[in-house]
């Protein structure tokens, strides 16, 4: 057997074969849900009610969906120009950390002034996490896969630090969270009564500026370009390492604002619970995106109703709701393989 | 000065092996990856797999080294998912990788949850004992640290030595080689590069079953959510570390043990000065310093990461 490049790709192919990858993924769950002894259908049909079935389930997608954008953007745009971040969930939480830091009272400012402060300096905070795996790839030859990945353990025992230290709300009751963001630092709610928020459209908003930018900006084509072959971006006088220092700041300043986005708008404080993986979550949500920012909207769409349609079976069905993480899981791989079968043609030999 | 005196007791040596065995048996695994030219992010996910399945085997009836086989087939079957994905179809091993590691926790948590749907406290086995070795426990220090431990410390040791004879020393360990510094030449020689890097990346991952093992069956008694805490990710560390040597290797576990159980004694002894996630932060930090440390003096494997095709250049 051996593998030959597509000349062209057949764009019937290209819708296909995607859609089979979540069916596969959909079809290996269906046997793990029969072995808990329910009915796949029903099951299927609950997760499905839950995520989508009432104006309430869907906002709660939606609000599921958007930190999934933010860190979905923020691994599309590392992953485009080969920058292997896996630490999003590290950026994310110091956006958080920036985000309570500030907005508890420390800056006595209006809401016009204080939301875009915070919001700076949660992507400033998350930048920096993933300028430093970056500097070390550009400068020691460090793979960042290892550091970034590390710097997620060692960024969440420095959360949990601060907040049984400085950061601890007296009022918490002796749990480790911080204290609540002042109103003004808060996100609008979309809905009256609903845990929707203004950062879904700030999202929104992000991945489209993302796309643009990927599209017109010189340094969109850098990125793509180093991606693709670095040694020849580096031929064709493309400043490699400058350009991975520039895309690892864009990278980690969207995954923290993934962090801010959720505690101005959903949560109001930190705690050590603020992201259940969304670093993680990201890159699924990345490679079913095929790295493409408006893609990524999509796809976080999908997988957050995965999760709260999951949640919500669980609840009524019984079946254990990580048959979301399982489905999760086997659609990334189940897609990744997808997308080589639209490049290339299988040759039995 | 007390800080200094722990350095000299066997307790701290005997843990710091004692901590070390389930990342021997990791770090060798991802050495044999990548050593044929296939980085294995699968590896916390395996680690948890290895430690689920050989724990719930034992649970259910089964002698301890029945588990401990367990955990090497089912570490060896994600393997092999891991290797067709990577090896024949040539995905990103870093995407790849990672998304096994996401199924192969998942599924832990799914079946943990389906077998044990509520239990309050985790449900416990009994695990391995220390095994003394006649005589040799009996020597000041050196004994209780070295001889008095379980069976799969003795295991990941003799395993140090059988994977380096492995691959040094038998055709089919420079087959091993050849296919990971360079396919082409490899297969000029009428190597199989498929097979042979799938045949890698299963045995591996078969050792990282057994490293997962180690926690549930030997360290602790039970399974726990999130209990492989990036063990996996420092195996990989260890392995730039160890410069892709199974001696070297071995001296990074142990080296990384003994600061790993120092920082817990250290922590009883200023913790009320030192808050105590600082500690918990030393062994990661320690692993960044390594890898900076190490990089500029190693030679990896030259096809690292490389997908073959044949006909392709």
């Amino acid at each position: 057997m051996r593998l030959e490049p597509r000349q062209s790709r057949p764009l019937l192919l290209v819708f296909l074969l995607p859609a089979l990858a979540l069916l596969t993924a959909g079809v290996i769950c269906a046997l793990l849900v029969m072995l808990s002894g329910a009915s796949p259908f029903q099951v299927f049909g609950l997760m499905i009610k839950g995520a989508l079935g009432s104006q309430f389930a869907f906002l709660e997608t939606l609000t599921r969906a958007t930190p999934l954008i933010f860190t979905g953007l923020a691994v599309a745009v590392a992953f485009r120009a080969k920058l292997w971040n896996i630490g999003a969930e590290a950026q994310l939480y110091i956006g958080a950390v920036m985000t309570v830091v500030l907005g508890t009272g420390l800056l006595p400012l209006p809401w016009p002034a204080l939301i875009p402060v915070l919001m700076f300096s949660a992507a400033l905070g998350g930048a920096l996490v993933l300028a430093v795996p970056t500097f070390l790839k550009t400068r020691f030859g460090v793979d960042e896969v290892v550091t970034t990945l590390l710097l997620n353990f060692i960024v969440l025992l420095f959360v949990s630090m601060l907040l049984e230290g400085p950061l601890k709300d007296p009022m918490g009751l002796g749990w480790p969270q911080s204290k609540k963001v002042v109103a003004d630092a808060q996100l609008p709610k979309l809905v009256q009564g609903k845990r929707l928020h203004a950062g879904f459209v700030i999202a929104i908003l992000a991945a489209m500026l993302v796309w643009v930018f990927d599209r017109r900006a010189a340094l969109g084509y850098e990125m793509r370009a180093v991606g693709y072959n670095s040694k020849a971006a580096a031929f064709a006088g493309i400043p490699v390492n400058p350009v991975l220092a520039k895309t690892a700041l864009l990278s980690g300043g969207l995954a923290g604002l993934a962090g801010w986005s959720e505690v101005s708008g959903l949560k109001g404080n930190l705690t050590l619970d603020l992201s259940p993986g969304f670093g993680y979550t990201g890159i699924v949500v990345a490679m079913l995106a095929l790295l493409h920012p408006l893609g990524v909207v999509v796809a976080a769409i999908f997988v957050a109703a995965v999760f709260v349609g999951a949640d919500a079976m669980s609840r009524s069905a019984g079946v254990p709701s990580y048959i979301a993480h399982v489905m999760v899981a086997l659609s990334l791989l189940c897609m990744v393989t997808a997308i080589m079968f639209t490049r290339y043609r299988v040759r039995w030999t | 000065m007390e800080a200094i005196e722990i350095l000299f007791t066997a307790s701290l040596w005997a843990a710091a092996i004692r901590i070390a065995s389930p990342l021997i048996f990791g770090t060798l695994g991802e050495l044999i990856c990548e050593r044929a030219g296939v980085l294995n992010l699968g590896i916390e996910g395996i680690m948890t797999a290895g430690a689920f399945s050989g724990w719930l085997a034992v649970y259910m009836g089964a002698d301890l080294w029945f588990g401990v086989a367990v955990a090497a087939i089912v570490g060896a079957t994600l393997g092999l998912l891991h290797g067709v994905l990577v090896v024949p179809l040539g995905l990103s091993q870093h995407v790849t990788g990672i998304g096994v590691t996401l199924l192969a926790t998942s599924l832990c948590y799914y079946f943990y949850r389906l077998a044990f749907p509520e239990v309050t406290s985790p449900p416990k086995i009994d695990p391995f004992q220390p095994w003394p070795v006649p005589v040799l426990s009996e020597i000041p220090v050196l004994g209780p640290a070295l001889f008095q431990q379980t069976p799969l410390t003795y295991l990941a040791f003799v395993m140090v030595v059988l994977v380096a004879w492995f691959l040094e020393r038998t055709p089919l360990g420079l087959a091993v080689r050849t296919v990971g510094e360079n396919p082409a030449a490899a297969e000029a020689q009428g190597i199989n590069v498929t097979w042979v890097r799938i045949g890698a990346v299963m045995a591996g991952s078969a050792l990282m079953g057994i490293g997962g093992s180690f926690i549930t069956l030997s360290a602790f008694n039970s399974f726990f959510f999130d209990m492989m805490n990036g063990r996996g990710w420092i195996c990989i560390a260890l392995v730039v570390f160890g410069a892709w040597r199974p001696g070297k290797a071995l001296l990074g576990a142990v080296l990384f043990g003994a600061f790993d159980a120092y920082q817990l004694r250290l922590q009883q002894l200023a913790g009320a000065v030192v808050p105590y996630q600082f500690f918990l932060m030393l062994p990661f930090v320690l692993s960044i310093l390594a890898l900076i440390f190490m990089s500029r003096r190693v030679a990896y494997p030259r096809a690292l990461m490389v997908p073959y095709r044949k006909g392709e250049r």
